[in-house]
């Protein structure tokens, strides 16, 4: 089955994942602009990692014929430092027309602090006045559910947002109703440990539906799993549900949300198939 | 709701997951067994990870169908609605 994994960071995965990847099914991917496991020093190191992202990335992608996507901004960890992090944002639209860009993320909080507030408002000023999509980071573990209630709150209070145009990622049993209720796209992380398996990711299909819902590795540096979509696939099959609801959750799903991104390109294996 | 991913039928659920969660029990009673037998076994009753632990095991024993919700908000941090929002710049 083709399917988009629309968050992973590989930048920090072996060019053997792409591979795998591809043999699983993978088309396309989206890379959100996180934190590199240090904080950086200065703008200028945000300035490799966005040359790298639109540039290195999708050409190592597209020798598996995967399309390769970014998203750009300065993470909710490093936000803490408000200095830094509007020399950042100030350098974003430099790159927001590359044409792998489709928009601002993952922003967000980290330890939902006054300053993360500040930044995470500023990055949306950036998104309404560029008209770009948003991907949003909520935190892990104890913050989560805090966090998560700031983040809407704040895209509420902003009457610029659009919510069809907001993914709210890492989302989890407490916290997916609070994305979908009020109209956002959420996207579930499996990931080990401190977010979902793929069979409590499957228990949420099934509690809240296949609307507005996708599923991502968010894999990185940490212990993570590249493959874990094609783990969900698997599961949502081993329980019986049909193929056009799992294509739903893994394909179409992102396919339309990304879709609404003027610099969306369609996955070669779509091309190839029209063809 | 999507009509087409409706729940497992709940025998099937337990026959499929009974040694899974057997397992998972294990590795909890497990645990809860190290943390008693090492030393200073008695500074962890003070914790409060220890106290969230139990709540959580209460929370298993109950009826609800929205046991992980549950966990997930017995493990979170209380949300104040009256924070202060940053202002957006039109």
């Amino acid at each position: 089955m083709q399917y988009i994994d629309p968050h992973i960071h590989m930048i920090s995965r072996v060019t053997d994942d792409y591979h795998r990847m591809a043999q699983c099914g993978c088309v396309a991917i989206s890379e959100p602009a996180f934190w590199a496991g240090f904080d950086r020093g200065s703008a200028e190191g945000f300035r490799d990692y966005f040359h790298h992202l639109v540039e290195v990335e999708p050409k190592r992608a597209a020798l598996f014929g995967i399309r390769h996507f970014s998203w750009l901004c300065i993470n909710a960890k490093e936000a803490e430092n408000v200095s830094l992090s509007r020399d950042v944002i100030a350098m974003i639209p430099e790159f927001l027309q590359r044409p792998n860009v489709l928009g601002i993320g993952e922003i967000g909080l980290n330890k939902n602090t006054k300053n993360e507030a500040t930044i995470f408002q500023e990055h949306m000023d950036l998104a309404a006045k560029t008209d770009e999509l948003i991907l949003i980071h909520t935190p892990h573990l104890e913050d989560k559910y805090k966090g998560t209630r700031m983040i809407v709150d704040m895209l509420k209070n902003d009457t610029r947002v659009k919510p069809h145009r907001v993914c709210i990622d890492h989302v989890e049993e407490h916290t997916v109703k609070l994305a979908l209720d009020n109209g956002f796209w959420c996207g579930m992380t499996l990931y080990p440990t401190t977010k979902c398996t793929p069979a409590r990711a499957v228990d949420i299909i099934e509690m809240v539906g296949t609307e507005k819902i996708m599923a991502n590795s968010a894999g990185d540096w940490g212990k993570s799993d590249p493959l874990a979509v094609p783990e969900l696939i698997l599961e949502m099959r081993r329980r019986g549900h049909p193929e056009t609801a799992i294509q739903k959750v893994v394909f179409e799903n992102p396919l339309e949300f990304f879709r609404q991104s003027a610099r969306w390109q369609e996955p070669f294996a779509l091309l190839n198939f029209s063809k | 709701m999507d009509p087409r991913v409706k729940a497992v039928a709940a025998p099937k659920v337990l026959e499929q997951s009974f040694l899974e969660a057997r397992s998972k029990l294990l590795d909890i009673a497990a645990i809860l067994d190290r943390i008693t037998r090492g030393d200073a076994a008695e500074l962890v009753h003070q914790d409060v990870k220890i106290s969230r632990i139990i709540e959580a095991l209460k929370i298993l024993q109950g009826s609800s169908a929205h046991k992980a919700e549950q966990i997930q908000k017995l493990f979170s941090l209380p949300y104040d609605a009256n924070w202060e929002i940053p202002t957006p710049r039109y």
